[in-house]
Order: C-alpha cells, then sequence, then structure tokens
C-alpha cells in the first residue's frame, strides 16, 4: 500500500468537510474493496476518514412505510433484520448470495453499492484499461470476457458490476441517500445512481467529489412472491455469472432485475411487461440490444434459463 | 505513526502502529500471535479468521487502526494446548487437516457459525428465511470463505457437526 494519512471522522458533517478540504481523501466503512484495491495500489489514496462511527448503522421505519437502511449497516444485519426477512425477501437472499459470512460482517450497505468491478483486466496493473487509467484502452473486449457484462458496455468498457445486494436495491426501487459538503441533503433513485460506462467508464456513479452515502431508503413493501437466483461456477463465494431478482405478485404480474449482465444492476420495463409470457419472453426483452462478446454470449441463454428456473420456484412458492 | 489500543485475547495491547498494518500484520507481526495465518491477504481463502467483537472477519482486509478498542479472539484466545476449545479438540478427534495451515482459520470460523445459526442469522442454504437451523448443508455453505487446499472439508464438517451436538442423533 502506498503511505496515506488516517482520520476517524466524529460526524458526518465533519466527515464530509474533510473529504473536501484534503486532497486525495476517500472514505472507508467496511473497507474489504477498498484495502484489497489498495494492496494492488489501483487505488492510492493520499487520507482515509474513518465514517465506521457516525451512528450510520441503524434500520429504521420511514413515514411512508418504508425502511431506511443506515449506510454503515453491514450485510449481514441487513440479511437477518426481521423485516427485511419478512417484507423484503428479496433483498435478504441477495445479501446471502454474496460474498463469504466474513465478508459480510464487514461489508457495508453503501460499500456494496460503490464496489468496484472484478474484471480481470481492471485489477492486472500491468494491462491497459479505460477504468483504471482512463484513455489507456480496454484489454476485455477481445480478452477473457466470459463473466463480463454483455449489455450497456461501450467501445471503452464491458466491465460487469459484480453485487448482488445492489440487484435486489434495484428490484425494489431504492433510493440512495447522499449528504454533499455543504452539508447539502439529495436522494438518488437507484435507477440512476450507478452509471453506464459510455466513453468515461471511471466515472461508476452519480456521486459528486466529497459526497457520502448516509442511507439506502426502500419504499413500502410490495408483497408478493420473492425470489433471487443466482448461476456461478461453484456453489458458493463466486461472483454470479447471472443472477435474477424476481417479485411475482398473484395474477402474474412481475418485476426483474438482473446481475452478471451488464454494468450496473439490470433492469427494463420491457422485462416487466413481458412477465405473463413466461421465461424466454422476458429473457428476450431483457437483453434486447445486448452486444456479447463470443466468449460470454452463452449469457444470454443462461439469462433464459435462469428464468425458466425462477418461474419455477415461483410456482413451487405460490 | 498512529497510537492503537486492542484488546486481544484478554490483554490490553497498546501499539504504535503505520496506519496500513492490518489486522493480521498487528497481530503476526506486532503481538507474535502467529496461530493466525496470512494465505492470499485479499480475502480470498478465510486463513486470517479471526473473531472480532463476537464477529468472525478476514483480517488480512481491515486495519489495525480501524479497530481501536475492540475485543479480538484469535486462534490463541480460544483455547490452549491444554485446554483445547471443544471446536479445537473435535477438529484434533475427526481429523480434520492435513497441513494445518487453514486449521486456525477454519476454527475461529467454525466457532462463529454455530453461534451465527444460534442467532438466526439466515445463509444462502437457508430455504425458510424464519427459520434458521443446523444442517451439513448449512455449514457448507456458511464455511466457504475458508479454502482448503488439503480438501479435508467431510472431516471439518463432522468435527463441526460434533461440536453442534448434531452427532448424538
Amino acid at each position: 500500500m502506498k503511505p496515506f494519512t488516517y482520520t476517524r471522522a466524529a460526524s458526518v458533517e465533519e466527515a464530509v468537510r474533510s473529504a473536501s478540504s484534503v486532497q486525495g481523501a476517500r472514505f472507508i466503512a467496511g473497507g474489504t474493496n477498498l484495502l484489497d484495491l489498495m494492496k494492488l495500489q489501483i487505488e492510492t489514496p493520499a487520507h482515509l476518514i474513518d465514517i465506521n462511527h457516525l451512528g450510520l448503522d441503524r434500520i429504521e421505519t420511514t413515514a411512508g412505510g418504508g425502511l431506511r437502511i443506515g449506510a454503515l449497516v453491514r450485510n449481514t444485519e441487513l440479511a437477518a433484520d426481521r423485516t427485511v426477512r419478512r417484507d423484503y425477501a428479496v433483498l435478504s437472499r441477495a445479501l446471502v448470495a454474496g460474498a463469504s459470512g466474513q465478508l459480510r460482517n464487514k461489508a457495508t450497505t453503501a460499500g456494496n453499492l460503490l464496489q468496484r468491478t472484478r474484471c480481470p483486466y481492471f485489477y492486472d496493473t500491468r494491462m491497459p484499461c479505460n477504468k483504471r487509467r482512463p484513455g489507456s484502452g480496454c484489454a476485455a473486449i477481445k480478452g477473457m470476457s466470459r463473466s463480463l457484462a454483455v449489455i450497456g458496455t461501450s467501445d471503452a468498457c464491458i466491465a460487469q458490476h459484480p453485487s448482488d445486494m445492489a440487484v435486489a436495491m434495484r428490484l425494489l426501487d431504492a433510493s440512495v441517500d447522499i449528504i454533499g459538503a455543504d452539508g447539502a441533503r439529495r436522494s438518488v433513485p437507484i435507477a440512476d445512481f450507478h452509471l453506464l460506462p459510455g466513453d468515461t467508464p471511471h466515472i461508476e456513479n452519480a456521486l459528486k467529489p466529497g459526497e457520502l452515502i448516509t442511507s439506502v431508503t426502500l419504499p413500502k413493501p410490495i408483497g408478493g412472491t420473492h425470489v433471487y437466483r443466482k448461476v456461478r461456477d461453484r456453489a458458493s463465494y463466486a461472483f454470479a455469472l447471472v443472477s435474477v431478482a424476481a417479485v411475482f405478485d398473484r395474477d402474474g404480474q412481475g418485476r426483474f432485475a438482473f446481475g452478471g449482465l451488464a454494468p450496473k444492476p439490470w433492469r427494463v420495463a420491457a422485462a416487466d411487461a413481458a412477465a405473463r409470457s413466461g421465461a424466454p419472453a422476458v429473457a428476450e426483452a431483457a437483453l434486447d440490444g445486448a452486444r456479447p462478446t463470443p466468449l460470454n454470449a452463452f449469457k444470454q441463454q443462461l439469462t433464459a434459463r435462469t428464468l425458466a428456473s425462477v418461474f419455477r420456484q415461483r410456482e413451487a412458492r405460490a | 505513526m498512529v497510537a492503537v489500543e486492542l484488546n486481544v485475547n484478554g490483554r490490553e495491547a497498546h501499539l504504535q502502529l503505520d496506519p496500513r498494518t492490518t489486522l493480521l500484520d498487528t497481530l503476526r507481526e506486532h503481538l507474535h500471535l502467529t496461530g493466525t495465518k496470512k494465505g492470499c491477504d485479499h480475502g480470498q481463502c478465510g486463513a486470517c479468521t479471526v473473531i472480532v467483537e463476537g464477529r468472525r472477519i478476514n483480517s488480512c482486509l481491515t486495519l489495525a487502526v480501524m479497530h481501536q478498542g475492540d475485543k479480538v479472539t484469535t486462534i490463541e484466545g480460544l483455547g490452549t494446548p491444554e485446554r483445547l476449545h471443544p471446536m479445537q479438540r473435535a477438529f484434533v478427534t475427526h481429523d480434520g487437516y492435513q497441513c494445518g495451515y487453514c486449521t486456525p482459520g477454519q476454527i475461529c470460523s467454525a466457532v462463529a457459525v454455530l453461534e451465527e445459526i444460534e442467532a438466526g442469522i439466515p445463509s444462502h442454504a437457508t430455504d425458510d428465511l424464519e427459520k434458521v437451523a443446523f444442517s451439513d448443508a448449512e455449514v457448507r455453505e456458511r464455511m466457504s470463505g475458508n479454502i482448503c487446499r488439503c480438501a479435508a472439508y467431510p472431516n471439518i464438517i463432522a468435527a463441526i457437526r460434533d461440536v453442534a451436538g448434531e452427532d448424538k442423533a
């Protein structure tokens, strides 16, 4: 790791103030991704602001009947929360499908949203990567692209977003609550939070410099049958090749969000609208416009098959 | 250098550390508790698993300075050669290791896994999110963050099952 200075913030206001006043400052929460990247010198912050003690670790119901999840709530706590298990089961399921027990004990809600891609060329500092070094090129497009994105990509980047949790958050129409250096607060729908790469793949989300996520808010529960199905190269502790989060209501209407396919949690209105037509129609709508490589084109069929499994799970539970 | 105070295995430790020092390197290089092992140093193998404030974590993926005042339990704090922790004894009884390098992490993880099941924390193997109960499938899933290159997995499961009391059935 490159040397850095370290401070522990005592308040949210202090944290955002010092983030904007110290050159090269980064927030650290769970640290499970940031420290990994710092060891590889992919991330080289000059200053770390520890935000673990700001009281952002509570889960509260909102006036509108939704749920406000503090940015620092650990993945384990969120998956085990009584309300989440009962009313937002797809989120519990997605959380426990991700990482390992040790990592979930440390990883936070906001940190999970902000984790970087696991594209092998992003991690290999000897290779070109537009996300790591803007303008250096993309080694993945003609390289080992098997795990990478098939839709929402650009000629500059085909990296996939690795999160399971974010896929469920997208399905549930979460919003990301943010505070800026001047103390101004805003809320961004998760649909608009993660950005597609275009020709600026190094800009991954809507956060402005120095901004801090304080919580993630879920709307009131939508009921229905919740399913999260993840397909990966081993049974546990691996990133998704394809994952599907789904909620079905009684008359067969459904909504779907996908992991492993795109640079952000992937959801399209046309796929939701195709729910009654069954898995192949939903897959076709979800992947309309896909631009796979020869090595990851299999994800299209795998998406249809994963959806078929999701529809069967739904029948079993209904 | 920054001052860091930890409670490791019931003992207060007062340290002066480079902020870059991971909890793992603090335990091994500064406190000379070499039971905790460095495998991948990237959170992928689980050899460095310790229990911090009651939760198992990868000690390689956290900075000591982030754990000011925290209680840390390592393999040395679970038991001693004279007074083994039940999980340590079960690993011996069931031959839950071959080379032994991953074993301290396996045992710390296993002790925490049984507490997580007891606390009703669900896993990917949990069928009904409201009913969390011990099963071999639960243990396999929950232990997936601890890799054993010697593949002692069947005996590791047997050891954990023994401690969980399921062997009596």
